[in-house]
């Protein structure tokens, strides 16, 4: 399966459930925000990285993925270097030194259905206010199911395009991107339809038949 | 939850996303090629509405939080948003509510010149302001200086809100959804 | 048995089916007719995707404006664009989908799947993204997904139309082998050479129902 940025494997912390993890990254980055001490900070960082190798993600995947942030964060360090302090800096470096591979992590170790499972989960006591997490769960991975249909239709209508002499023109691009997107919506939405409702028997997706047209 | 305004939500974020794949797309008068991604919050703001738009762009960010590399470079996870960059992609969500809000309220009588000045609100105002005051909370940086180094960007987006604009005008004369 | 009483339908006032007296009760009926004269419309009153203006649909004696739920559960629909109507990314999570609210057990909802796969020997793609597969794979897929939730009749509109001959001739086949009522919506005439039935529509009307053979002539002429 080649979904999402995850890399399968058998680690402890592959095997973390979800939701342990996605906590301990919070708890992570407000702990690193409250520490100044660069000391603590590189502690920090060295932690991680045992936790990198202990999960047996490559340093190259790494580094690809946290590339363009890294130099961002660099661009910031040199500014804080030279209007602040050295020490400032550093401090700067550290901390998010720590927490983009800790948060990359993360998403390394973890399925992309586990993590739809888990934002079903943690939404489900909305279901009280009239919200359903079952339209959430659906929404998400409707959008994951779309987007290489979607990256087609585009590929597609650029080369149409191209033929007419138009690849300047954006209008030309996403007028029919988004009308050729909307009747989709209304056939998906049909299918949808046609085979069942999603949510439990009176639920809130089978009240919406009532205020269709 | 009406199933077609799920639907939308997702085919809308699904074409944030699938826009974050393309390689960037040349233009007219600008030298450069733009990544179209920072124009989905415009486009579903202003074609979705509020209430569809923000959420598509909500369900957009979610996607990425859960590990899917659907930002432009192929960037997602977590990892984007401890970056200090992380508020100008979670204004998106902002912005598109805002310009689907605007846009609703003047639905029977939008002009393009309204719809502009509804997408430099929300696409350049609240981003930029959301993006640069995260961007100097978290890395330090003084909010003037964070302002000089994001600056450059303007000019970009401006040409983004125009051609957003545009677009979603011609879609609305051929395919409207706010009021149906 | 799938029975029309007196149904019209327009849409925003304007008529697109006229007074449809029909009673269903062959076990492989096709449909023809002209480019908007009226075959996906009527197809989708058969399940209660759209309530009739006029007239009454009932199916197995339940109406489709009252017992919508109940409706789309006795029948299926195929549509014509495999890729609008597969939802989820996983070949499985999509054979799944439909079945969730019925909060099988584990086990049986595995068993279900593998059933599913076997008929058109899927197996393999079981775990692949949906994405992958060709255009005929995605069409089996998309009538895998309405037949695992056991329907008692399948309406499939243009099914084969976005197909070559290959994957139209599976799709064909596959339909051959159903014990389901199907009513087949297509263009492709050649379906329905050893069908029970063939209704032909011209401008939202039934000109012709018969027997395959008068029936498609019948339409041939009129499209000359
Ligand atoms: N949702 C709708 N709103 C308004 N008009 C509609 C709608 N759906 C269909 N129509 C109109 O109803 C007529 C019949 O359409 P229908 O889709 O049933 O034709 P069809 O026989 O399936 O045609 P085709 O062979 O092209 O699929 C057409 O004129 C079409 O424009
Ligand atoms: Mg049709």
């Amino acid at each position: 399966m080649t979904l999402g940025l995850h890399l399968p494997g058998d680690s402890v912390i592959h095997r973390l459930p979800v939701g342990w993890k996605i906590g301990c990254l919070l708890l992570a980055s407000t702990g690193l925000f409250l520490v100044s001490d660069p000391a603590w900070l590189a502690l920090a960082l060295a932690g991680v990285a045992i936790l990198v190798i202990v999960a047996r993600i490559p340093p190259s995947v790494m580094a690809r993925q946290m590339a363009p942030a890294l130099v961002i964060l660099a661009i910031l360090v040199a500014v804080q270097a030279i209007f602040a302090s050295g020490r400032e800096a550093l401090e700067l470096g550290l901390r998010f030194g720590a927490l983009l591979p800790l948060a990359c992590l993360v998403t390394f170790t973890s399925r992309v259905s586990d993590m739809i499972e888990f934002i079903e989960r943690i939404t489900a006591p909305l279901a009280r206010i009239g919200f359903d997490p079952a339209a959430v769960a659906l929404a998400l991975t409707l959008a994951i199911r779309f987007i290489p249909v979607l990256f087609q239709l585009m590929t597609e209508i650029r080369d149409a395009q191209r033929a007419r002499g138009l690849e300047r023109s954006p209008l030309a691009f996403f007028a029919p991107l988004l009308i050729r997107t909307l009747k989709m919506a209304h056939e998906v939405s049909e299918a949808i339809e046609a085979r069942g409702d999603p949510a439990p028997p009176d639920g809130p997706a089978g009240r919406s038949r009532a205020n269709r047209k | 939850m009406v199933v077609k305004h799920v639907v939308h939500i997702a085919l809308f974020a699904a074409i944030v996303a699938a826009l974050g794949l393309m390689p960037p797309i040349p233009l007219p008068v600008i030298p450069v090629p733009i990544t179209a991604q920072s124009m989905g919050a415009m486009l579903a703001g202003s074609i979705l509405g509020a209430r569809r738009g923000g959420l598509a762009l909500v369900v957009f960010i979610a996607l990425v939080m859960i590990g899917m590399p659907i930002l432009s470079g192929g960037r997602g996870g977590f990892g984007v948003f401890m970056g200090p960059t992380a508020g100008f992609i979670l204004s998106w969500a902002v912005a598109a509510f805002m310009i689907g809000h605007l846009t609703e309220r003047s639905w029977s009588r939008l002009t393009l010149a309204r719809l502009i000045a509804f997408n430099v609100l929300g696409g350049i105002v609240v981003v930029y302001g959301i993006g640069i005051a995260w961007l100097s909370l978290v890395s330090g940086v003084p909010i003037d200086k964070a302002l000089y180094g994001s600056a450059v960007f303007i000019p970009g987006d401006i040409v983004k809100c125009v051609l957003a604009s545009m677009i979603a005008m011609t879609v609305k004369r051929s395919y409207p959804v706010i009021r149906r | 048995m799938i029975e029309l009483r007196d149904v019209s339908h327009a849409f925003d006032g304007r008529m697109i089916l006229h007074d449809v007296h029909l009673r269903l009760d062959q076990r492989r009926i096709g449909v023809v007719g002209a480019n908007g004269s009226g075959k996906s419309t009527f197809a989708r009153l058969l399940n209660g995707l759209l309530v009739p203006t006029q007239g009454r649909v009932l199916v197995d004696g339940l109406d489709t404006r009252t017992d919508g739920k109940a409706v789309r559960r006795a029948v299926g629909f195929v549509f014509q664009n495999p890729d609008s109507q597969i939802v989820f990314p996983i070949v499985s999570e999509d054979l799944a989908f439909g079945l969730k609210p019925l909060r099988l057990p584990r086990a049986e909802l595995d068993a279900r799947i593998d059933a599913a796969l076997r008929r058109y020997g899927m197996e393999r793609y079981r775990d692949h993204p949906c994405h992958h597969l060709s255009g005929g794979e995605k069409q089996l897929l998309a009538l895998s997904s309405v037949l695992i939730m056991e329907p008692r009749h399948v309406i499939l509109d243009e099914p084969t139309t976005l197909l070559d001959l290959r994957n139209r001739n599976r799709v064909v086949e596959a339909l051959g082998d159903l014990p389901q009522r199907i009513i087949v919506v297509s263009h492709d005439l050649d379906l329905f050479r050893d069908f029970d039935r063939v209704i032909v529509f011209d401008g939202g009307r039934i000109v012709a129902d018969d027997d395959p053979a008068p029936a498609l002539a019948h339409y041939v002429s009129l499209m000359s």
